[in-house]
């Protein structure tokens, strides 16, 4: 494969990539943005918003809305595995939470689609708020449907 | 004897009290989810709304929507069921209680969400069971359906860490 066609693959992908958040209603009302896409690899952010605060007291958001984030990143990175799925739904999803996302900053979840079988995709993704140096503010491990299109061949290419 | 309070008494102070829990929540709000309550058991209704899509083709609710979903109901049922003794027992004012005063929410330690169908565009229901509700920890399972009680569209186990009492 030449530079151009990676670079037109990969340029594919980060649209298709957008396309699919800016169709979620869901992922626009909690601002949700596409910072990064690869193969089987997926960057989304979501800023700190009054409307996602679990505790009124400290304004830390509510772990609900991090398992959006980290569910809308896992579906992402399974979409753009090169195998090239159709369609993806979410069968399992565990979420631990490691410490409070600090107020005011933004969430930024990072998913991996580690492994794939014909119609199943393995996912891990991470969630960091700003404060890097501090370690993730949840991680998650999850199991997502895959679905190949009628002749198994996911896209046309 | 002591005879029984009115009735209307005894709702007041349920209610106000559990106003107080779930309104205080800025997030709860957004999702639009509100409880039932029968006596002590809550039940979680998630209001239908367009906001609250994932995938516009099928159509069908976020998955983190119903994760979300699951999660506030284990968190507000593990709540009230910690309040409930205080509140029954008079320790706890419900009219004065606000979300400034009330004691603190358990934090989420894990949760894992089970999907078994899509959710469909229009209202759910949530109820949790306290598999295990200590003084530090908690397990709690939690069940959400939409139309028929015994067809779910998922189901959850979490754990909690529970708020230290208070000084």
């Amino acid at each position: 494969m030449t530079d151009d066609t990676d670079a037109a693959t990969a340029e594919a992908r980060a649209r298709a990539a957008h396309q699919f958040i800016a169709a979620l209603p869901h992922c626009r009302a909690l601002s949700m943005k596409v910072e990064d896409v690869g193969a089987g690899e997926a960057t989304i952010s979501m800023p700190w918003a009054a409307d996602i605060v679990g505790d009124p007291r400290t304004g830390v958001v509510h772990g609900g809305a991090v398992s959006a984030l980290m569910d809308t990143t896992g579906g992402a990175a399974v979409l753009s595995h090169p195998t090239a799925p159709v369609s993806t739904a979410t069968m399992d999803l565990r979420i631990d939470y490691m410490r409070a996302a600090t107020p005011h900053q933004v969430i930024t979840a990072r998913a991996v689609c580690h492994h794939v079988t014909r119609s199943v995709a393995f996912v891990r993704a991470e969630a960091f708020d700003e404060d890097t140096d501090k370690g993730p503010v949840a991680v998650a491990n999850g199991a997502f449907t895959l679905d190949r299109g009628r002749d198994g061949g996911g896209r046309a290419q | 004897m002591k005879r029984p309070e009115p009735i209307q008494v005894i709702k007041q102070r349920r209610d106000a009290a559990l106003r107080a829990l779930v309104d205080g929540v800025p997030y709860v709000r957004f999702l639009g989810i509100t409880f039932d309550r029968r006596g002590d058991e809550l039940t979680g209704v998630l209001h239908f709304d367009p906001k609250l899509i994932g995938n516009p083709m099928l159509p069908a609710l976020h998955g983190g929507v119903t994760a979300a979903f699951l999660e506030v109901t284990a968190i507000v049922t593990l709540s009230w069921a910690m309040l409930w003794d205080d509140l029954e027992a008079g320790r706890l004012d419900a009219e004065a209680l606000t979300p400034e005063t009330l004691p603190r929410l358990p934090k989420t330690i894990d949760f894992s969400v089970d999907y078994l169908r899509a959710g469909l565009p229009r209202d759910g229901y949530a109820r949790a069971r306290l598999n295990r509700s200590g003084r530090r920890y908690a397990s709690v399972h939690v069940e959400a359906w939409q139309d028929n009680r015994d067809r779910l569209f998922a189901q959850a186990t979490g754990h909690f860490l529970m708020p230290p009492p208070a000084a």
